[in-house]
C-alpha cells in the first residue's frame, strides 16, 4: 500500500476483467452499456455512493453560489465567533456551529468552515480529475505501445514503469515539493502525482493489449490489410474501455487521498487556499479542545474517497460478470 | 536460476544508480546554496567559498555526484589539510543541519522503525489474511459484509486521521494508553507495548484492509477453479481443500505484496511517525525536507530504494519456490 492512503497503488488483483471477446458493434456495446448501468442501479451501495460523488462535484462547482448563500467566504475572518481569552477558541458549542457558520468556524481566525469545506471540494477534486485525465491518457498510451508492439519499445517502458514503481515515491514527491519553488502549488501536485501514477495504469493496460493483440478479430484485421494504428485505435482501444473506467474510478480516490496526504505534511496545497488535507493539519493542535474542527474535513474526505471507492468496486464487477457471462 | 539471479542483481544496482542521480539531480538543480544555509546571514563571501570548497559542491554537477557514489564504496575526505574530515566507506555524508553522520544518523534512528514495521506486520497479515479467508469461505453472509465494510473504511480513511482520531478517544479522553513514544524494551516491557500499540494499530489498520480484500478476492477465485471442484469430488472435507488446495494459490500473490509493503516500511513510515512524532528513519525524512538537509534526505531516499528493490529480488526468488507454474519459465 505504501504510505498513501488508499493509494496511488490500487490493489494488483483489482481489476482483472478480461477484455471482452470480438470487435463491438454498436449494437453490442450499447446492450453492454444497457446491462452495467442496470447493475448499478440495482446496487443501492452503488447508488449511495454516485449520489455523494455527484452531490460533491456539484458543490465543488457550485462553491461561488453556496457561499453567497451563507454569507460567509472562506477567506473572511469573524471576530465575533471566537472568544480570544480562551485561545481563540470558537463560542458557540460543536466548533462553533450556528445558523451563521454551518459547520463551525476555525479557531483562532474565525473562518467559516463550510466556506472551507466547499473551496476545499474543488481543489481536491481539481487536483484529482486532472491527475486521473493525465495519467489515463499516458498510462493507456504506452500501455498500449508496449502491449501492441513489444521488443524493445516494451522493453524501454517497461523498464520506466519497474524504475519508477521501485522508487520510494511518497519520500520523493515530498521532498520534490519542497525543494521546488513555489510557484503555482496545484499544478506542481498534478505533476508529480502524475509521474508517479501513470506506471500503474499503463501496467494493466499492457497486460490486457498483450492479450487481446492475439485474439482472433486481430489477426483478422491484419489479414484484411488494416494499418497498425487502425487495429490499436478501431481494434484495441474499444475493448480496453471497460478496463480504462474502472481504473480511473479507482484512480480517483487515491489521488484525492495523496493530495490531502501531502497538503497534511505542508508539502502540498498552500494557505490561504483551502484543502481537507491541509485543514485537517491545521486541526492537528486543536484536536482536544475542538474536535469538530478537526472532524469535518476528516469526514468528507473519507465519504469522498469511500464513495468512489464503492463506485469503482461495484463497476469492475459489473463489467466482469457481463464478460464471464458472454 | 544464477544467471536469472545475476541478471536480476545487475538491473537491481542499474535502479539504484538511476534514483541516486535523479535524487542528486533535483537537489542540486532546486535546492538552495547549502553553503549560506551553513554560514547563517552574517557571513562573509570568503567564508562561504571556502564551506563551498570543503564540501565540493563548487565541483561540477557530475564530479560532484561521483565524489558522491565514490563515498559510498570507498570513504572520501571533506577539506585539504590539517581540517580535513574522514568519512570511512559506506559514506553518505554529514547532515547539514547538525554535523552528524547520515549514515549514523539513520543507524541510530533503524530500531525504531524496524519496531514499527515488524509489530505492525505481525498485526495486519494475522487479521487481514485471516479475515480476508474467512469472508472468501462465508461469503454473502453477514461476516463477510461486514469484514469487507470495515476494510472499505480501513482503506478509505486517511491514517493520520485514524491516529489522531485513536490518540484523543484512548490517550487523551479514557487514558487507558499513554502517549505513544519510544522507550527501550528492557525498561518496562508493559509500557514498551503499550507505546508502540497504537502506531502498529494505526499502520496495520490499512493494511489489513487491503490484505484482507485481495485475499478474499484471490480466494474466491481460487476456489471457483476446477482442481477445487476435483479435490472435493474426491470427497476431501472442506478444511482440507482449504488448508491444501486453496490456500497456497491464494496467498502466492499477498507474499509478494508482503514484501513490497514490508520493505517500503522499514524505510520509514513516514506520516504515522510524523504524527505520533516518533523519531524513527520517517521522521528523520520529514524534519530533513522540511529543514532541506540534502545529505540526510538523499541517504534516507537511497536507503529506502535499496530496501524496496532488495525486497523486489527476494520476493521474485521466494515466487518461484512458491508457485510451481513460474519456476519453469525462470530455470
Amino acid at each position: 500500500m505504501s504510505m498513501l492512503p488508499a493509494g496511488l497503488l490500487n490493489e494488483p488483483g483489482e481489476v482483472t476483467s478480461e477484455p471482452h471477446e470480438g470487435p463491438s458493434s454498436t449494437r453490442g456495446r450499447s446492450s453492454t452499456f444497457r446491462r452495467i448501468t442496470s447493475a448499478m442501479f440495482a446496487s443501492p451501495a452503488a447508488m449511495l455512493s454516485a449520489g455523494f460523488i455527484i452531490l460533491i462535484v456539484l458543490i465543488a462547482i457550485a462553491a461561488p453560489l453556496l457561499v453567497k448563500v451563507s454569507g460567509w467566504d472562506p477567506f473572511q475572518y469573524d471576530d465575533s465567533a471566537i472568544n480570544p481569552d480562551l485561545g481563540g477558541l470558537p463560542i458557540a458549542p460543536w466548533g462553533g456551529i450556528s445558523a451563521e457558520h454551518w459547520f463551525g468556524v476555525e479557531p483562532q481566525s474565525g473562518r467559516d468552515v463550510f466556506a472551507r469545506i466547499v473551496y476545499g471540494a474543488r481543489v481536491s477534486l481539481t487536483i484529482a480529475f486532472s491527475a486521473a485525465a493525465i495519467t489515463t491518457i499516458v498510462g493507456v498510451v504506452l500501455g498500449m505501445l508496449a502491449g501492441f508492439f513489444g521488443g524493445w519499445v516494451d522493453q524501454v517502458i517497461s523498464r520506466v514503469m519497474d524504475f519508477l514503481m521501485a522508487f520510494p515515491s511518497l519520500i520523493f514527491m515530498i521532498a520534490l515539493l519542497s525543494a521546488l519553488p513555489a510557484g503555482n502549488r496545484p499544478v506542481l501536485l498534478v505533476m508529480v502525482l502524475c509521474i508517479f501514477g501513470w506506471p500503474y495504469i499503463a501496467r494493466v493496460i499492457r497486460g490486457q493489449t498483450m492479450s487481446l493483440a492475439r485474439r482472433e478479430f486481430v489477426e483478422a484485421a491484419q489479414a484484411s490489410g488494416a494499418s497498425k494504428a487502425a487495429i490499436v485505435f478501431k481494434e484495441i482501444l474499444p475493448n480496453l474501455t471497460g478496463t480504462i473506467i474502472v481504473l480511473v474510478t479507482l484512480a480517483i480516490p487515491g489521488y484525492i487521498g495523496t493530495e490531502a496526504a501531502l497538503s497534511f505534511l505542508g508539502v502540498g496545497v498552500v494557505p490561504p487556499t483551502p484543502s481537507w488535507g491541509q485543514m485537517i493539519a491545521m486541526a492537528v493542535p486543536w484536536y482536544a479542545t475542538d474536535p469538530m474542527f478537526f472532524f469535518v474535513p476528516g469526514l468528507f474526505l473519507f465519504l469522498t474517497v469511500l464513495s468512489f471507492t464503492v463506485f469503482g468496486d461495484h463497476l469492475s464487477r459489473a463489467i466482469d460478470t457481463g464478460e464471464t457471462q458472454k | 536460476m544464477i544467471t536469472y539471479l545475476i541478471r536480476r542483481v545487475l538491473a537491481a544496482v542499474g535502479v539504484l544508480a538511476l534514483v541516486a542521480l535523479l535524487t542528486y539531480w533535483i537537489f542540486f538543480a532546486l535546492s538552495a546554496d547549502p553553503a549560506v544555509m551553513i554560514c547563517g546571514k552574517t557571513c562573509s563571501p570568503e567564508r562561504i567559498d571556502q564551506i563551498r570548497a570543503t564540501l565540493g559542491v563548487d565541483q561540477p554537477f557530475m564530479t560532484q555526484f561521483f565524489t558522491f557514489i565514490g563515498g559510498i564504496f570507498a570513504g572520501r575526505t571533506y577539506g585539504t589539510g590539517a581540517n580535513a574530515i574522514e568519512c570511512a566507506a559506506p559514506c553518505l555524508g554529514f547532515s547539514f543541519q547538525t554535523n552528524q553522520s547520515v549514515l549514523e544518523m539513520i543507524g541510530d534512528r533503524m530500531p525504531v522503525s524496524i519496531t514499527i514495521a515488524v509489530g505492525a506486520a505481525i498485526l495486519w497479515l494475522l487479521i487481514g489474511v485471516s479475515a480476508g479467508v474467512l469472508s472468501a469461505v462465508k461469503q454473502g453472509t453477514w461476516w463477510d459484509k461486514a469484514a469487507m465494510m470495515v476494510a472499505l473504511s480501513g482503506i478509505s480513511l486517511p491514517n493520520y486521521f485514524i491516529a489522531l482520531v485513536l490518540q484523543y478517544v484512548l490517550v487523551v479522553e479514557l487514558q487507558i494508553l499513554p502517549f505513544p513514544s519510544t522507550p527501550a524494551f528492557g525498561d518496562d516491557p508493559m509500557f514498551w507495548f503499550k507505546s508502540y500499540l497504537m502506531p502498529w494499530t494505526v499502520l496495520a489498520f490499512g493494511y489489513a484492509s487491503m490484505y484482507a480484500r485481495l485475499t478474499r478476492t484471490n480466494m474466491i477465485d481460487t476456489l471457483g477453479e476446477n482442481f477445487i471442484r476435483t479435490a472435493r469430488a474426491k470427497g476431501l472435507g472442506s478444511g482440507l481443500v482449504l488448508g491444501r488446495h486453496a490456500l497456497r494459490p491464494s496467498l502466492t500473490p499477498i507474499v509478494t505484496l508482503f514484501g513490497m509493503d514490508f520493505a517500503g516500511l522499514l524505510g520509514g513510515a513516514l506520516i504515522t511517525e510524523t504524527v505520533f512524532g516518533l523519531n524513527g528513519v520517517g521522521k528523520l525524512t520529514s524534519d530533513a525536507i522540511s529543514k532541506n538537509d540534502q545529505p540526510v534526505i538523499m541517504g534516507v531516499t537511497l536507503m529506502a530504494a535499496l530496501f524496496v528493490i532488495v525486497a523486489n529480488i527476494i520476493v521474485d526468488v521466494l515466487y518461484t519456490t512458491l508457485d510451481p507454474r513460474v519456476r519453469t519459465k525462470v530455470a
